[in-house]
């Protein structure tokens, strides 16, 4: 159960960005931007090997003491950053790889839609739908 | 003649007051949907006669609490200009009202009359070809006229549609359809690609996220092209949106691609009767007992669209039925019915799903999608293919003594897939099945009479199976004969009726023969060659591209040795 969900661009701009809006948004936001550096980090560091051997999932990019940070970038240079609450230590790496799996099947069938233009913001009612079933319910 | 006998009094009792009016506007929107370009005309009255075709007291009972209100707005309207074309949500209940019934007519309109907004009516001297959809002018003195004409419209559209359903595509639609289809595509089986369909959509000037959201809704398989029943969906959320109807969240079961029409009992027999029964039994509830009288005028059109469907199935996108299941939001007992078609694609499809869904990974553009849904084509073309190439000794086996007439292998389906036509001898068993499954289906009762004889000599032929459709029953006969002699599949009790019929005829002619068999036999080699050039040339080209990229990479590779030794 992700906190905060986004989808930024190549040109790291924020595609989608969604929030529980419990906590504050601006500090997901900030999160989200901080952590698109450590996603650069991680996909410029693999120098030898090209996107093949490059696997898309990241993994854990950085936690804090109030959550951790997972990331995955596609193979356009497309990045997903999940916000994950870190009191909810149940979740486990095989559910956020599934998390960003379905992630990436909605944004492909996003992409898919010829009145999508590439580089808007997405708008999609389907993807949205896909985002709330893995965002924490707001109580 | 009921209906219109129906809608007289109505239009009477309409004339003398506006109460009726909320209550009959629910029925007529149905009918109204059906056509996207309509000139926006004024009057809510004149479908009051349209939607007493429905005659339905049922659906009126849904809708006139919402009418009301939309009515007595409505009213107050007819004092105000022309709105204009942003009008808010709860106007566009009755800004489909604007649509007049005369513009049925439009119903075969070219798309060209889907910018303007052509008055397709004479009686409505307003030009509401303006862009403003939703402008409402009411005027007095027109509703007579128009309601004069939409009672003739609903005499001839009485029987077409009782149904209550604004989700359910009637036949007149379907037929809009096709038209538009075919204007986009000429094969009714093949794909209309995302940007084609994007610019067709477009000019519906329906706003894009919309548009988008239609997409959303009617590409199933999300391949980012439409096969035809997704473009019947997505015309018909259109034109549903355009009569002001709000877009669903989610796919209605009636749009769904596989759906078929309840109580088409004129299917061809390779559909289960039982299911069809069962369908009838669970219809959607809320849907309308009127249905069934549609039905009816709808059998008859159903059958040539479920053949349709079944040469789609085998032949085009057996990927669609998948996600029929899949988003079962509603649970309807209909579901079932998509569940009903060939079961076999279903599974396959499912495989193919599952495999197209990784795909996606490696490349997101849409024409490598396209490609690799194109894939996994239906089981007859495929096996053609891999046994034109690995089969030439079975087909060698077979001919060798046979002198068998070249046989263009006149595959309807495979021509329709756009695949190269396999060699004389196919193989025996796919096609074989293919056709038997196709006969069944086949609604042409003419070639079925040719069939018939053949399908005793399937078993022992199975190399003509796709000719006789195509071929004079009489030419294949000499050939058949000659196989006779010489084929080891023939089995001698099936094969006795023919076998003295021709066994005079193949003792006349063997020389003719071997001269056929050596011309069997170099055009079987040229099309095994022809097989192997064509791989040859597209393993050069992926060995290009492979040398491509071991370049960059090795590029690449001496750019980051420095960095790396520094």
């Amino acid at each position: 159960m992700a906190v905060c969900i986004a989808v930024i661009a190549k040109e790291n701009y924020p595609l989608y960005i969604r929030s529980v809006p419990t906590q504050g948004e601006l500090k997901f936001h900030y999160t989200v931007h901080t952590s698109l550096d450590v996603v650069e980090e991680k996909i410029s560091g693999v120098g030898k090997a090209l996107a093949d051997q490059r696997e898309l999932y990241l993994g854990l990019l950085y936690p804090t003491e109030d959550y951790k940070v997972y990331g995955y970038v596609t193979n356009s240079k497309v990045k997903f950053v999940i916000v994950v609450d870190s009191s909810n230590t149940s979740l486990r790496d095989n559910e956020i790889r599934s998390m960003f799996r379905k992630l990436h099947n909605s944004f492909t069938d996003v992409m898919c839609n010829p009145f999508y233009n590439p580089g808007d913001p997405i708008q999609s009612k389907a993807f949205d739908s896909i985002v709330s079933t893995m965002m924490v319910q707001a109580c | 003649m009921a209906a219109a006998q129906v809608g007289l009094p109505v239009r009477l009792e309409s004339v003398a007051g506006e109460l009726p009016l909320p209550v009959f506007v629910g029925i007529m929107n149905e009918l109204e949907m059906r056509y996207p370009n309509h000139p926006s005309t004024n009057e809510s009255q004149p479908h009051i006669l349209g939607s007493l075709t429905g005659s339905a007291p049922r659906p009126p009972a849904d809708r006139p609490v919402l009418r009301h209100p939309d009515t007595s707005m409505d009213k107050q309207e007819a004092w105000s200009p022309p709105r204009s074309p942003g009008i808010s949500p709860p106007r566009s209940p009755s800004a489909y009202r604007s649509y007049p019934y005369g513009a049925q007519r439009n119903g075969t309109d070219t798309l060209l009359a889907y910018d303007g907004k052509v008055p397709g009516r004479p009686s409505v001297p307003q030009e509401n070809s303006s862009p403003s959809h939703y402008s409402l002018k009411l005027q007095s003195e027109q509703p007579v006229i128009t309601r004069v004409a939409s009672v003739e419209r609903l005499v001839e559209r009485a029987e077409i549609d009782y149904s209550d359903e604004p989700w359910r595509i009637t036949e007149e639609q379907r037929e809009y359809y096709t038209n538009q289809f075919r204007s986009l595509q000429p094969d009714l089986n093949a794909l209309i690609m995302g940007t084609v369909a994007k610019n067709f959509f477009t000019k519906s000037k329906l706003p894009i996220p919309e548009l988008s959201h239609i997409w959303e809704l009617s590409d199933v398989d999300k391949d980012g092209a439409l096969t035809f029943p997704e473009f019947c969906t997505a015309f018909h959320l259109i034109v549903a949106r355009k009569n002001g109807y709000p877009l669903p969240e989610t796919l209605p079961a009636t749009l769904r691609p596989g759906f078929v029409e309840p109580g088409v009992v004129a299917v061809p027999p390779s559909e289960a009767t039982e299911p069809l029964i069962v369908f009838d039994d669970n219809m959607m509830p809320g849907a309308n007992q009127l249905e069934m009288g549609s039905v009816d005028l709808q059998m008859t059109s159903r059958p040539g669209v479920t053949t349709k469907q079944d040469t789609r199935d085998e032949s085009r996108k057996p990927a669609e039925f998948s996600p029929k299941r899949i988003p079962d939001l509603h649970e309807k007992p209909i579901q079932r019915v998509s569940t009903l078609k060939p079961d076999s694609p279903q599974e396959l499809d499912a495989n193919m799903k599952s495999r197209t869904r990784p795909r996606s990974y490696s490349s997101t553009s849409i024409d490598d999608a396209m490609k690799k849904v194109e894939e996994p084509p239906t089981p007859p073309p495929r096996p053609q293919k891999t046994h034109s190439r690995a089969s030439s000794l079975d087909l060698n086996k077979l001919f060798q003594q046979s002198g068998q007439g070249s046989r263009p292998s006149q595959h309807s389906l495979s021509a329709k897939s756009g695949w190269l036509p396999p060699p004389p001898a196919l193989p025996p068993r796919p096609p074989a099945t293919q056709i038997f499954s196709f006969l069944p289906g086949s609604e042409k009762s003419s070639q079925k009479a040719i069939q018939q004889p053949n399908f005793a000599d399937f078993s022992k032929f199975r190399e003509e199976d796709s000719t006789p459709r195509h071929q004079g029953h009489a030419p294949q006969k000499p050939v058949r004969r000659k196989l006779h002699p010489e084929s080891q599949m023939a089995t001698p009790p099936s094969a006795m009726p023919y076998y003295a019929a021709t066994l005079t005829k193949s003792t006349q002619r063997p020389p003719p023969k071997q001269k056929r068999e050596i011309q069997m036999a170099i055009r079987k080699n040229r099309e095994t060659n022809a097989v192997l050039t064509r791989l040859n040339s597209e393993l050069q080209q992926q060995l290009k591209v492979v040398h491509r990229e071991r370049v960059t990479l090795e590029s690449q590779l001496e750019l980051l040795r420095p960095v790396t030794s520094t």
